[in-house]
């Protein structure tokens, strides 16, 4: 920061520019701090008091009333009440069995979808690449969407929450623009030395593609997880409901979680407490996967679209 | 855009690839099943990708159909009746509900163009002015974090916040404060819809105004400078204009999505507010459609919505280019 009173108008040459802008003075950067600060703890409060209130003991969350901000101590009563069978149980188990097989399958299909696409001279392939560039300008619908899976015999089962929305459009033109921009005389001098068209996809396309291929998984895995539609549009029978929809239940509408339902024979926690924990259960693995998602997604998504 | 950019870019099919086959000059020669054959591997590879957009993205758009039937689900669309346009008049007839679902979809647009659009422009713009990267990149990975979680968590998350016993209202009964009654409140939800979407997406909603920012020509500032211009003079004569293209396309492809706002968001709220003024095209199609069991018509009110927001995304293309700005895409 500039020591001196700050003139109303700088020369330039005077050293004060920064990339050709001023220096911002004193009440600037005090105003950006108060609400930069702001900004950042209307987002970090909520989980310090979610976080904090699924920890708390029973009593201390009964004289709070229901929430507190810093537990007196720690206590895993909730915790050990949700993740030792029930509902809850059975939801975290099915979340992350179809984030993991919807992940797998959207991947496998996204890089070879991409990789075929970026073989510019094959036959046919403008008008696959336009099908697929056409099909990011419209949306079916609910009722139609709904009326295919029903004609597939999809309905009531998982793979309705996963094939329909196993193929991205975006994401194959993401991993198309990578395939594109890879030099070409390595293709061209593995094709020489006789690889055919496998061969060169598994061997040299795969592993360099890796990056992108993280990236583009990453944000599959956090659709699969964060999937709430779909699955109350196809699945009615709720033992084979996904986390986001129990988290619904019982923590959106607020419907009573009973001991019947977790199967727990302990006393229960205070349902606020419960619910906390149902709601940091479904958070976390968005927060241990958040430091790779964002390392890269800068990064891979905006070179994929500025490549495009 | 980036759609358009490629088909722009790979139009040219003919020009000799490099990496294509290494006779790329007797391309032209061969006949369709040779080239078939020598291309084969290439589409036993594209096909199951393909095989899933065209059955969910094309196939799934042809069920349109349903809208000039009177459909029975144990009919299916092969032996439902055929009514034409029959159920198409709910849009003339001026059937309540249906209005209120219009309305509703509509206010809460306006809504979101006014308080939520420009929220990401003018934190991009203070993200951009602070000096230190190192606080910069801080901020930015606390606020990218809500765009990652889903409806339903963001939804409960505001629930335990503001509700009757959430971390406010606990906060001002301790302290002998009067609460404040927010969540099933009617009268307060287009507030409460309108934060979530900020808190939600603001902060990630900056990442493409950054990186235009970053591609200003930094020359002109050095010059403005030269002549004198504070850092608001700048603003307003360098980035604001650096920015418009942007703005531009952005507000273009919001105006197509303008029938569609906030749909899990608004049917997760349903039961604590009401369908007074929950409701729009998206849930009542849902509800009407899925759940009431009127397909047909439902299915009527979805094309139609379908059809205006590509009709709007068109106009308001054309009205860009009348007005010398890029748009989405040039025919």
């Amino acid at each position: 920061m500039s020591t001196t009173v700050a003139p109303r108008r700088r020369k330039a040459g005077t050293g004060t520019l920064i990339d050709g802008v001023p220096r911002p003075g004193r009440v600037e950067n005090v105003v950006k701090t108060i609400v930069l600060t702001i900004a950042c703890a209307l987002v970090i409060l909520p989980f310090v008091g979610i976080i904090s209130t699924s920890l708390a003991p029973a009593e201390q969350v009964n004289t709070a009333g229901g929430f507190v901000l810093l537990p007196e101590g720690i206590d895993l009563t909730a915790y050990a009440s949700i993740l030792t069978g029930g509902v809850v149980t059975r939801a975290l188990l099915i979340s992350a069995g179809v984030t993991a097989v919807g992940t797998v399958l959207s991947l496998t299909l996204t890089a070879m979808l991409g990789w075929a696409l970026s073989r510019r001279q094959t036959i046919g392939n403008r008008q696959l690449l336009l099908l697929v560039l056409v099909s990011l300008l419209f949306n079916p619908g609910i009722i139609p969407s709904y009326l295919v899976v029903q004609q597939l015999g999809m309905l009531d089962t998982l793979w309705a929450i996963i094939v329909p929305t196993s193929v991205s459009a975006f994401n194959v033109i993401v991993v198309r623009a990578f395939f594109v921009g890879l030099p070409q005389e390595v293709m061209d001098s593995a094709r020489i030395d006789g690889a055919g068209e496998w061969k060169l996809f598994w061997y040299m396309g795969l592993p360099l593609a890796r990056p992108v291929l993280a990236v583009v998984g990453l944000f599959y895995g956090v659709g699969y997880w964060n999937a709430f539609f779909n699955a109350m549009l196809y699945l009615s029978d709720s033992a084979l409901w996904p986390l986001q929809l129990v988290l619904r239940t019982y923590v959106v509408d607020g419907t009573q979680l009973g001991a019947q339902d977790l199967g727990a024979e302990m006393s229960l926690p205070p349902q606020t407490t419960i619910q906390m924990a149902i709601l940091v259960i479904s958070i976390i693995p968005i927060l241990i996967v958040y430091p790779f998602l964002q390392r890269h997604f800068a990064k891979g998504m905006l070179t994929g679209a500025v490549k495009g | 855009m980036t759609a358009t950019r490629e088909t722009r870019t790979s139009a040219p099919a003919p020009i000799p690839e490099p990496g294509g086959s290494s006779k790329p000059e007797r391309r032209e020669s061969q006949g369709f099943w040779a080239r078939l054959r020598r291309d084969h591997p290439v589409l036993l590879l594209a096909l199951p990708g393909i095989a899933v957009v065209i059955v969910f993205q094309y196939v799934a758009l042809g069920g349109n159909v349903i809208a000039f039937q009177d459909y029975q689900p144990y009919l299916g669309i092969g032996r439902s009746l055929w009514v034409g346009f029959e159920n198409f008049a709910i849009l003339f007839s001026g059937d309540p509900e249906f209005l209120r679902a219009l309305s509703n979809t509509l206010y809460i647009t306006l809504l979101q163009t006014i308080f939520v659009f420009p929220a990401p422009i003018i934190l991009a713009l203070l993200l951009n002015s602070l000096v230190s990267n190192k606080v910069k990149q801080a901020v930015q990975s606390v606020l990218y974090l809500p765009h990652f979680l889903s409806w339903v968590i963001v939804v409960a998350v505001f629930q335990q916040m503001l509700g009757g016993a959430g971390m406010i209202n606990n906060f001002l009964r301790s302290h002998g404060w009067d609460t404040v009654d927010i969540i099933g409140n009617p009268d307060a939800f287009y507030a409460l819809i309108t934060s979530q979407v900020i808190w939600k997406d603001t902060g990630w909603a900056t990442i493409l105004f950054l990186a235009v920012l970053s591609q200003i020509d930094r020359s002109l500032y050095e010059a403005s400078a030269m002549d004198g211009a504070t850092r608001w003079r700048q603003i307003w004569h360098v980035t604001l204009p650096g920015m418009k293209p942007i703005i531009v396309l952005l507000l273009i492809l919001k105006l197509g999505d303008s029938l569609s706002v906030g749909f899990e968001q608004l049917l997760l709220q349903q039961q604590a507010v009401g369908r007074d003024v929950s409701e729009v095209l998206d849930t009542y199609v849902y509800n009407n459609g899925v759940i009431g069991g009127a397909w047909g018509v439902s299915a009527a009110v979805g094309l139609v919505k379908g059809l205006v927001g590509l009709v709007l995304v068109l106009v308001a293309n054309k009205i860009a280019h009348v007005l010398g700005e890029e748009g989405v895409y040039r025919a």
